[in-house]
């Protein structure tokens, strides 16, 4: 190890407290009891699949575009879990058998 | 407690693709850790205590010589900085649920609130439960792959590069089910748009807080021509 065990263990429980904090700032901004605002309520319904948008390029950052494979694995992965889950609507079939494509993809064919 | 024994039968297959994720990208960061020279055990800790995917797979960088507790802070809060959303469209269902709601608060990784939010519970079950029980099962996959990946990493028997696909596979697949109600595909381009124009001015570590600023500013902006019904919050 190359800190104490101290040490070490602050640097996690800093890292718990923070994440926490960003987990349970809005239930503190509006505690139970209190009526929340339009605005929030609002922001709530939207926010649900805006963040969901958001969270699949966050998943697909760091494809690899400008150069060699450009992009296509994800491409081609992504792809079929969309034409497989709009076809049968199977969640653990188009993401099975997406997986298992992309895995193929990056280590047997690009 | 037979309410709880039904709660984790029923939540249980709709947690397999997080099983499936969360397993190997817990494994891969057992195995980062592991490098660093820390034990298993460690790995369960902070699995344990911090619970959250990519904070630790940056975490794991944290334990050298020298750094400073204000940057570990500064640097997960740029990393997680997007679940300060997540809690908004949960006030409500969260608040309903008594003591648990802490244990929830806490679970809020990015597939446990996708899954919270957008999974129908089922009929015969009781809904507090039903999501308790998904977090719960969530984070045991977690705390479960890293102890493999801190004892074991060497020896997967096989090559599993490209395994954390299950987790854009799992985003995909809740993208394409929200977008099948016809409300939740202006907000849902707003995100994606957002993202990627963020991700294309700031680069890859900068660009969730822009991009959540954006998406904020434009779903106000916005607000006369997306707003509908606001009676259940996730739904």
């Amino acid at each position: 190890m190359p800190l104490d065990a101290k040490t070490s263990f602050l640097i996690i429980l800093a890292m718990a407290l923070t994440t926490f904090a960003t987990r349970v700032a809005p239930f503190l901004l509006f505690p139970k009891g209190r009526e929340v605002p339009k605005t929030v309520q609002y922001l709530g319904v939207v926010l649900a699949p805006a963040v969901i948008g958001m969270l699949v390029v966050y998943c697909l950052k760091g494809t690899v575009v400008f150069s060699y494979p450009y992009g296509i694995p994800e491409l081609i992965s992504v792809a079929a879990v969309v034409i497989l889950h709009v076809w049968k609507r199977n969640n653990l079939l188009s993401i099975g058998c997406g997986t298992i494509l992309y895995m193929v993809l990056i280590q047997a064919v690009f | 407690m037979s309410g709880y024994k039904q709660a984790f039968k029923k939540a249980f297959p709709y947690t397999i693709p997080v099983l499936t994720g969360y397993l190997f990208i817990g494994i891969a960061f057992g195995v980062m850790y592991a490098e660093k020279g820390y034990s298993f055990l460690w790995a369960i800790l902070m699995s344990v205590l911090v619970y959250a995917g990519s904070g630790q797979y940056l975490g794991v960088n944290f334990f050298v010589p020298g750094i400073s507790f204000l940057q570990v802070i500064f640097l997960t809060l740029m990393v997680n900085v997007r679940h300060i959303f997540y809690g908004i469209s949960l006030l409500k269902k969260f608040n309903n649920m008594g003591k648990k709601r802490w244990y929830m608060i806490f679970g809020l990784t990015d597939e446990t609130y996708s899954l919270l939010c957008t999974t129908n519970v089922p009929e015969d079950v009781d809904e507090e439960k039903f999501l308790f029980a998904i977090s719960i099962m969530n984070q045991c996959y977690w705390i479960i792959g890293s102890a493999l990946g801190g004892i074991a990493g060497d020896f997967i028997p096989f090559n599993s590069e490209g395994i954390d696909f299950a987790m854009t596979a799992l985003f995909v697949v809740i993208f394409i089910e929200q977008w099948m109600s016809k409300e939740n595909r202006v907000p849902e381009l707003i995100g994606a748009v957002a993202a990627l124009i963020s991700l294309q001015i700031f680069g890859v570590d900068r660009f969730v807080l822009p991009a959540m600023l954006m998406i904020v500013t434009v779903l106000f902006v916005g607000r006369k021509k997306i707003d509908r019904e606001v009676n259940d919050p996730c739904h």
